[in-house]
């Protein structure tokens, strides 16, 4: 197969988190009894206007943000019409001419043949619009039963250029985006519940040609590795043909996840034809510049910026990235040095137990048994010798089991140090009373004795104190005497 | 005397000193309607046990001195404005049963003030159309002639008002479907400037042009269901967040030194000389009272029914998509495929005139077309704007004939659509240019069917057309129609 250069661009759609759809008030939430999550405005009744949601337009301009994107300070929404029983209005309300969003760009990293690469990707736009609903087909009937639920769930579509070169590069920009939106707070980018949704544009070219080949499209990818996968064998598809002599034919092809190949859905031919025009429902909206600072003001710490601090704090970068890279570890962190405030300590009790744990699949980090506080005191036990290093990690593996407070699994198990002078001098007595012989063979001046001595003051002392108290008080005990 | 031709204020009179009760008068206008509607065909919906039940109330209302303005007034409402409960069919075979959950803002408004309403007028299909004979069910005729037509697309509203089977009516006006109707039969009705009545609830036929209105027996009874009617919506976008004056405030007040535009393309060929003469002599009436005529201009007047079509029919191609009988509405029993199924809906529910449209607004919007049909006719939007501020810098308001004729003979014109379309061309830059307008009769002509005017104001003035109407009619010698 000769060599060809794969150009990508990818469009990306995001459901945003707002309580309420797009144009109506209804609940945004995902699920809910079929049906039961509509009104005459989303189920598309006859008379009925679309109100925009102003925290949707909010939350798309976050996205812009987050994303290095220009905001228009004018922006319009338009009506995208075709038929399908999901769309009970027979369009969709998008933005075509004005989005809300343009000319962003996202820094992505990723590995070539074992090389760390980096990479800018441009972003075209990024527009505001609405769901549509989702088809139930009941084969057993032979009936197709439409769910408006999702009708009006505010999405954005962000749209890239076609500046993207592999596999590689495709998955670390969507786990780039992904990630970014997180931040954001616009987005949960839960791709097996469709909150983020991908479709590839994709075509191939030799290095001496001056234009791109013909791209084909790809529909609704619904998780990382599925992009990778519907890219690299549509660059082999497509590869194939031109090495035939063949050419490719621009059309919008689905991917099969089981056989992981491609299939033609429609050709350009069979296209639909949008009819787009300007919405005459929805005035534009407008922004002056003290609304856009004001939106920028609500945008959270972004991944960066977390980095950056984390680094100030004395985390190295590596362990630093590792955690900033996954919002709800990095949220784990920053509420656990809240309440335990070394982030050092923490980070390296998270990377090295808490990953390992997660690695080994005994625990998930979306639904972890004990609380950023319960795994901060933990932390600070073993840190402050309430609990030795070692029987930490005992303690940690029944807080993964069960849960639990660690102070309480500490104690329970017999391994709480409580450091209670009063408890020791009373066991070195006791000690010293019972070993007389080794006292004043001490006393005349055999050190050695002493290493006997504090192995029987440790073995009665587990889990009381710290070994290095106990030396100290059996040296003033015995100076003493 | 029969109460059912009083004005609104002489009614409100009567029902406040008790002379009459609003049982009285809504059975009133039920006999009449129920004598006379059989043949005029102005209801598609008669509404006789709500209204009813809705006269005892406002019964209740006024015995307890609350009456508002319009408490336990029988009034007509358009079947495209949608009433909870309440068959709203837009004279659609695909709406046929259909009965909205909601009422419409302007019902919620009007049921607030205690309003009777008799029932749902009957209308040309999805309010296209001038002649109120592409309805699927009530082909309406004309109070003053019942082998001519009441004009349209509110035929049924404006027939309904002129013939006394309803105190007042709302009707919807997209490019002259409350005034043309209005001077067909005789009566006032007023289109308001875009965004002073929410058109939640109102069925959308083309929604940058749409706007709900009041047809009533003079301006002095439009501006009390306006008071009525308008106002910020939150659930209409576009409505304007104005306040709103009392649109009754300068009945009265002296025309003197008001400044009267008559554009002279709304003169020239094309418009009958009954009609010319009698705007004309309208326009000395009012020089006789001091007020100032300036000639002026509208260049892109001859372009604007060209302009008006395409921007209304693509609005309307996409408005009624959503007529795939799938959710509501007339679902056909053929098809066994979706794209079969919505197909054979649509084409078993809509009409020829309302496919016309669809047709004709798609072709609009088509990939390629866009820019010279679309594209195009929004320039000319724009600059039918410019040329009417133009003019307003020069004037107070503008008077134009409402419609090139007087009623014509049911059937005489609907076979050729581009001459329909042409008719439109007195009323349509007003809708396309967002103004306030109003219709009222000037005269008659030789076979006393009604000629109407039309006074169009700027922006938000309602008030002012509401005025220089009101004076006209004041000494007007009106004729009602003999049915």
């Amino acid at each position: 197969m000769s060599a060809y250069i794969p150009v990508i661009g990818l469009e990306i759609h995001a459901e945003l988190l707002t309580k309420s759809k797009v144009f109506c008030t209804c609940s945004a939430e995902f699920g809910g009894d079929k049906n039961t999550r509509c009104c005459p405005v989303c189920s598309g009744m006859p008379g009925t206007l679309p109100i925009i949601n102003q925290t949707a337009v909010e939350y798309a301009v976050k996205a812009g943000f987050a994303l290095g994107c220009d905001i228009n300070k004018f922006s319009t929404f338009d009506r995208k019409n075709y038929f399908y029983p999901d769309l009970p209005k027979a369009y969709q309300i998008s933005q075509l001419y004005l989005p809300l969003c343009i000319n962003g760009l996202v820094p992505i990293e990723f590995e070539e043949n074992g090389e760390k690469k980096s990479k800018n990707i441009r972003i075209n736009r990024i527009h505001l619009e609405e769901d549509a609903g989702k088809l139930i087909h009941d084969d057993l009937n032979g009936v197709s039963l439409a769910d408006y639920n999702r009708c009006g769930i505010p999405l954005i579509e962000i749209v890239t250029e076609p500046d993207i070169g592999s596999a590689e590069e495709a998955k670390a920009f969507v786990e780039k985006i992904s990630l970014l939106l997180q931040y954001a707070g616009v987005c949960d980018c839960k791709m097996e519940q469709g909150s983020l949704r991908c479709d590839v544009n994709i075509s191939i070219m030799k290095p001496t040609d001056t234009e791109f080949g013909t791209r084909a499209e790809i529909k609704n990818l619904n998780s990382i590795k599925a992009i990778g996968r519907a890219i690299d064998f549509e660059i082999y598809r497509q590869a194939k043909l031109l090495d035939m002599g063949k050419r490719v034919v621009q059309e919008t092809r689905r991917f099969d996840d089981n056989r992981g190949e491609t299939k033609s859905m429609r050709s350009k031919e069979d296209a639909h034809d949008y009819r787009y025009f300007p919405e005459p429902d929805i005035l534009q909206v407008n922004f002056t510049d003290e609304d856009l600072d004001a939106i920028r003001e609500k945008l959270p710490e972004m991944p960066y910026k977390r980095l950056e601090r984390y680094l100030a704090d004395g985390l190295n970068e590596t362990d630093a990235k590792i955690i900033v890279n996954k919002k709800i570890l990095s949220d784990f962190f920053d509420e656990a040095v809240k309440t335990y405030s070394n982030p050092k300590s923490i980070c390296n009790f998270l990377i090295g137990e808490l990953m390992r744990r997660i690695n080994l699949g005994e625990i998930e980090l979306e639904k972890l048994p004990f609380s950023a506080e319960g795994f901060a005191k933990l932390v600070e036990m073993a840190d402050t010798d309430k609990v030795s290093k070692n029987d930490a990690k005992d303690v940690f593996r029944t807080m993964c089991e069960k849960g639990g407070d660690p102070e309480e699994i500490a104690k329970a198990a017999g391994l709480l140090i409580t450091n209670d002078t009063g408890k020791v001098l009373e066991v070195i007595e006791e000690v010293l009373a019972a070993n007389d012989k080794a006292v004043s063979q001490f006393k005349n001046g055999d050190q050695k004795v002493f290493g006997f001595l504090m192995g029987q003051c440790t073995k009665a002392l587990k889990g009381v104190c710290t070994p290095k108290v106990i030396k100290e008080e059996l040296e003033n005990k015995l100076k003493s005497i | 005397m029969d109460i059912t031709a009083l004005k609104i204020r002489d009614m409100r009179t009567m029902l406040d000193k008790k002379e009459i009760s609003a049982a009285e008068l809504t059975d009133a206008y039920l006999d009449r309607i129920d004598k006379t509607d059989g043949s005029l065909e102005s209801y598609i919906t008669v509404t006789a046990d709500e209204a009813k039940a809705a006269a005892v109330k406002a019964q209740q209302v006024i015995d307890d001195g609350n009456a508002g303005v319009l408490t336990g007034i029988p009034l007509a409402i358009k079947d495209n404005i949608c009433t909870d409960g309440i068959k709203t069919t837009c004279a659609s075979r695909i709406l046929e049963n259909f009965v909205p959950p909601y009422n419409a803002t302007v019902m919620e408004k009007l049921n607030a003030e205690g309003i009777v309403m008799l029932g749902k007028t009957s209308m040309d299909e999805f309010a296209m159309g001038g002649s109120t004979q592409t309805s699927a069910f009530k082909k309406t005729k004309n109070p003053y002639d019942q082998n001519r037509v009441p004009g349209g697309s509110s035929g049924g509203s404006a027939a309904a008002v002129g013939a006394s089977l309803c105190a007042a009516a709302l009707g919807s006006d997209t490019g002259g479907s409350i005034r043309q109707p209005a001077s067909f039969c005789g009566v006032t009705g007023l289109k308001p400037t875009y965004g002073r009545v929410s058109r939640y609830g109102l069925v959308a036929f083309a929604s940058s042009l749409d706007q709900i209105g009041p047809v009533a027996k003079d301006a002095h009874d439009c501006a009390i269901i306006l008071n009525a009617i308008s106002g910020y919506d939150y659930h209409d976008g576009t409505s304007a967040k104005l306040d709103v004056p009392d649109f009754t405030a300068k009945i009265g007040q002296d025309i003197k030194g008001i400044k009267i535009a008559m554009p002279k393309e709304f003169y020239a060929e094309g418009i009958d000389s009954d009609v010319r003469e009698a705007v004309e002599n309208a326009a000395k009436w009012y020089e006789q009272q001091g007020a100032v005529i300036v000639e002026c201009s509208m260049p892109s007047l001859k372009y604007a029914v060209a302009a008006y079509y395409l921007i209304a029919s693509a609005e309307a191609s996409s408005n009624l998509s959503r007529y795939d009988g799938i959710k509501y509405g007339h679902r056909s029993e053929t098809g066994d495929s979706y794209s079969d199924l919505v197909c054979n809906s649509r084409s078993e529910g809509f009409g020829d005139e309302v496919k016309r449209r669809i047709l004709l607004g798609n072709y609009a919007l088509s990939s390629g077309y866009y820019d010279a049909y679309y594209g195009k006719a929004m320039a000319l939007k724009q600059k039918i704007r410019e040329e009417y501020a133009e003019i307003f810098k020069g004037c107070d308001v503008i008077l134009t004939p409402t419609a090139p004729t007087v009623a014509y003979g049911i059937n005489e014109n609907i076979s050729d659509p581009a001459k329909m379309y042409q008719a439109d061309i007195c009323t349509v830059t007003v809708n396309i240019a967002s103004l306030p307008a109003i219709s009222t009769t000037c005269g008659y002509d030789k076979n006393g069917m009604p000629i109407g005017m039309s006074i169009i104001g700027k922006h938000w003035d309602e008030a002012s057309v509401i005025q220089a109407a009101d004076a006209y009619e004041k000494q007007f010698a009106y004729q009602p129609a003999k049915i």
